[in-house]
């Protein structure tokens, strides 16, 4: 069983047409993004409280958004933002971290309900970041996914060449960008779990790239007389029921991590599940795309270089 | 040898490895009071005491990042600052009992704390958080400790039912055991009546602690209900336990409540070596204390008028050491001399600094993880992860048929080998650790993909053998540059991440290692069995 028996698909014939698409999802992205301040963070990155607590019963009713408002706002807590999580009736309270903001809130609400909160385990997750931790680890999340890039650009230099390298990283920044793009309209806030989730992204985007990378090597020295543009578009048929194959297993286990995985596991799948498809798109359109554009501006340039010694 | 053979025993020590490391989390599990797991079973701990441990955001607990503020000390102080820092908050979670502790320095100014399992996060926090306290205390003379001892036993006598945790009368359930009695000549109607005496091994004002009350007597001094127990103007303490000997007896002292002197009063502490005659030689170290003027007269004052008794040195209500004072001290130095070796005095010196901390802590980032959004995200991990599995599983075997079945055999070898290599490199399972192997069985997929794609396309022109033979060869190429890129990615998260990024890493490395593993040799050891002296002419791909 095959899904394409022998595909012969002319991929690269459009391929200026998706240089635009690209470039204007990405710009019209980082437009809206500067427009609106930004990317957002959560407490990972940009400091403060984010608090988690189990639904609290009172004389047999759920306590409500409402009502844990009021009791906040009459303690000197009217900045903190609280809303309702869907399907478990866990609130979530987010602040500006000030010096255990979260402690005393809690403090608070012990108080108030002390008969429903007397141990701890009504506090489902509790993050606080102070703001110069926030930064740091932004500032190593930076890190983390340009250094990454460094090192894929000088494997793939060593091991393919120095131009490729150069674009598969380039593809690979394309990737991260549309999905922050993606997570930006989305209202999603960025932090260690979509960290994950993106460079994770770039280690599987990297593989449909060297693929495709390694049979165009192949077929290189296989068929020696073919046309560029052929050759490449050869390259990427053969690859072709793999490619789709390994996006259709990934998307796969990435609906059950959606549908199943609960809120955590959410923000991580989502992220890669655009990174995906956004992966899967670039290796294609885009890295290969300029990798075509590279062998045929080098070989016009060897041409013109043998014409002019004549 | 043989490549084969290589390979075959290659294949049985990973599935050797695989089960023995993986086995106690089937076999025996033991579970604390929570119902969580808490350990392994006797019978299986002599083959392993190892056993997966699951990361704070999937069992609940506490991480603390702790910023040591260096910028109003001189460099040189810098990491003596940071030691002492350490040391105090090392001090206080040892009292707090929680199971696997871990508090790690990271970089120059960065502490991170974590307590698994943690339920009681306010007090941990209250603990940590508060300012490290030094105090010299004088210790109570014989006399005064015989009273006092006498009286808490009394007091025990009287209320020794409000403590059932004690082993003492546990194990006696109400009656004493024969050899209890005999050993101290305790009379069988009266049992009770010598509880402290009976724990802190007391004799001539001296006491020490056996390690197998260790535990119960900090309960009991702990216990709110056993305040006022002790006479007012004392207080029983016990000496810091030796990391190196835990199983040693511990000292308990009785001190005088009302601290001399705090640390405060100290304006330095510096280990030195002999030079003088009287510490016992040139190679000596002893550890020399100064004070500052008001402290001085103080100091002058308590070693003048108890010369010969002992002053403890208190950090956090526990005593590091009680030196016998000498000699009126005049002028404000003093020195610490007795038999030390260098370490002991530079540890002494980091636990008189700690009293004053010079640099101030502040808590950077606190995480906490309740039990149930713990066991909610196990839950949901596990539940996504086996249904993704279980299509994955499914797809191959309708795209790939008998092929894909063998590859479905190497996911799940390569899945059970993750989490039995995270088992003996006593790694922790995070939720994005879950993530990794997840996506590492997706590098397992592409792999056997790969391989199975490139030995079709070989089938049009060449016999079944030689295209299985071709295809893994070709494909193993591109298995190796895109398996090596993705190592790259995980040594980098390692390097450059935090927690549960590290985490995430050191799966996916894991992973990938396996999943290599599996593809190339497994999947080919037993393509190879199938048409091994056989002609066959068709394959089930």
């Amino acid at each position: 069983m095959n899904i394409f028996p022998n595909p012969n698909f002319d991929f690269m014939n459009k391929r200026i047409a998706f240089y635009f698409v690209s470039a204007i999802i990405i710009f019209v992205g980082l437009v809206a993004i500067i427009a609106s301040g930004g990317l957002k963070y959560n407490v990972d990155f940009e400091g403060g409280l984010s608090l988690e607590l189990a639904p609290i019963t009172v004389a047999g009713n759920s306590l409500t958004v409402t009502q844990i408002r009021e009791t906040l706002n009459k303690n000197g807590f009217s900045d903190a933002e609280i809303q309702e999580l869907p399907n478990s009736h866990s609130f979530l309270i987010k602040a500006k971290s000030e010096g255990g903001i979260g402690d005393n809130i809690i403090r608070t609400l012990k108080e108030e309900y002390p008969d429903h909160t007397a141990t701890d385990t009504f506090i489902r997750a509790q993050d606080e970041v102070g703001p110069r931790a926030g930064a740091d680890l932004r500032a190593k999340a930076v890190n983390a996914v340009l250094i990454s890039l460094l090192f894929i650009l000088i494997y793939i230099w060593v091991r393919f060449r120095f131009t490729w390298g150069f674009i598969a990283a380039f593809g690979l920044f394309h990737d991260v960008m549309i999905t922050l793009v993606v997570l930006h309209f989305m209202k999603m806030e960025i932090g260690m779990t979509i960290l994950a989730a993106l460079l994770t992204v770039v280690g599987y985007s990297i593989n449909n790239t060297i693929v495709i990378f390694d049979r165009i090597r192949e077929n290189m020295k296989l068929y020696r007389k073919e046309d560029d543009n052929q050759l490449v578009n050869r390259s990427i048929n053969d690859t072709l029921n793999r490619t789709v194959m390994m996006t259709l297993t990934t998307l796969l286990v990435n609906l059950s991590l959606l549908t199943f995985g609960g809120p955590v596991i959410f923000d991580f799948a989502f992220t890669f599940m655009v990174g995906v498809i956004a992966g899967t798109y670039s290796s294609i359109w885009v890295v290969t795309g300029i990798v075509l554009d590279t062998i045929m501006a080098l070989k016009k340039k060897k041409a013109i270089a043998v014409k002019s010694k004549k | 040898m043989r490549r084969s053979t290589i390979r075959t025993i290659s294949i049985v020590l990973f599935v050797i490895i695989t089960l023995f490391y993986l086995s106690p989390l089937f076999l025996a599990k033991e579970y604390d009071e929570y119902g969580d797991i808490s350990g392994i079973k006797k019978p299986i701990k002599f083959w392993t005491s190892k056993m997966l441990k699951l990361g704070l955001d999937l069992r609940g607990g506490m991480e603390i990042n702790l910023y040591v503020d260096l910028s109003e000390l001189p460099r040189n102080d810098h990491d003596s600052a940071v030691k002492a820092a350490v040391e105090v908050i090392q001090n206080r979670i040892d009292q707090f009992g929680v199971a696997e502790p871990m508090i790690q320095r990271v970089g120059d100014n960065k502490i991170v704390v974590q307590l698994p399992g943690l339920r009681d996060f306010q007090r941990a926090k209250d603990l940590i958080g508060k300012t490290a306290l030094l105090e010299f205390k004088l210790v109570a003379t014989p006399e005064q400790t015989s009273t006092v001892i006498n009286q808490v036993d009394s007091w025990l006598a009287q209320n020794y039912q409000k403590f059932p945790y004690l082993n003492v009368l546990d194990y006696t359930s109400g009656q004493p055991e024969n050899a209890f009695e005999d050993s101290l000549g305790i009379d069988q109607t009266a049992w009770y009546n010598d509880i402290l005496s009976y724990l802190t091994n007391a004799q001539s004002g001296r006491m020490s602690v056996s390690y197998e009350y260790k535990q119960d007597l900090r309960r009991l001094l702990n216990d709110p209900l056993f305040e006022g127990a002790v006479p007012p103007g004392y207080q029983l303490l016990l000496e810091k336990e030796n990391s190196m000997a835990p199983r040693e007896d511990v000292p308990v002292y009785l001190l005088i409540a009302n601290a001399e002197l705090t640390g405060t009063y100290l304006t330095n502490a510096e280990t030195r070596f002999g030079g003088k005659g009287d510490f016992g030689g040139q190679n000596k170290s002893y550890v020399n204390l100064r004070f500052n003027r008001e402290g001085s007269r103080i100091f002058e004052r308590i070693t003048g008028q108890n010369i010969r008794r002992n002053l403890a040195i208190v950090l956090d209500d526990v005593v590091y050491m009680a030196p016998t004072i000498q000699d009126r001290i005049r002028g404000g130095e003093a020195q610490i001399t007795g038999n030390f070796t260098l370490q002991e005095c530079n540890d002494l010196v980091i636990v008189l600094k700690a009293g004053n901390l010079p640099a101030p802590v502040s808590i950077g980032e606190e995480r906490i993880v309740g039990p149930s959004l713990g066991s909610d995200s196990i839950n949901n991990g596990m539940k996504a992860g086996i249904i993704g599995l279980v299509l994955v599983m499914i797809c191959l075997v309708l795209y790939y048929k008998l092929a894909g079945m063998i590859a479905n055999l190497a996911l799940c070898m390569n899945t059970a080998f993750v989490l039995a290599a995270l088992t003996f490199f006593e790694a922790t399972l995070t939720l994005p650790g879950i993530a990794g192997l997840i996506l590492t069985l997706g590098f397992a997929v592409d792999a056997n993909v790969l391989i199975f794609e490139r030995i079709k396309e070989e089938m049009k022109s060449k016999t079944i053998k030689n295209a299985i033979e071709t295809g893994y060869a070709r494909a193993l190429v591109t298995i190796v540059d895109s398996n090596l890129t993705s190592l790259i990615v995980a040594i980098v998260l390692y390097q450059f991440g935090s927690g549960s990024v590290r985490g995430f890493a050191v799966t996916l490395f894991i992973g990938l290692v396996a999943s290599f593993f599996t593809a190339i040799v497994v999947t080919k050891a037993i393509f190879d069995k199938m048409v091994a002296g056989k002609n066959i002419e068709k394959l089930s791909i």
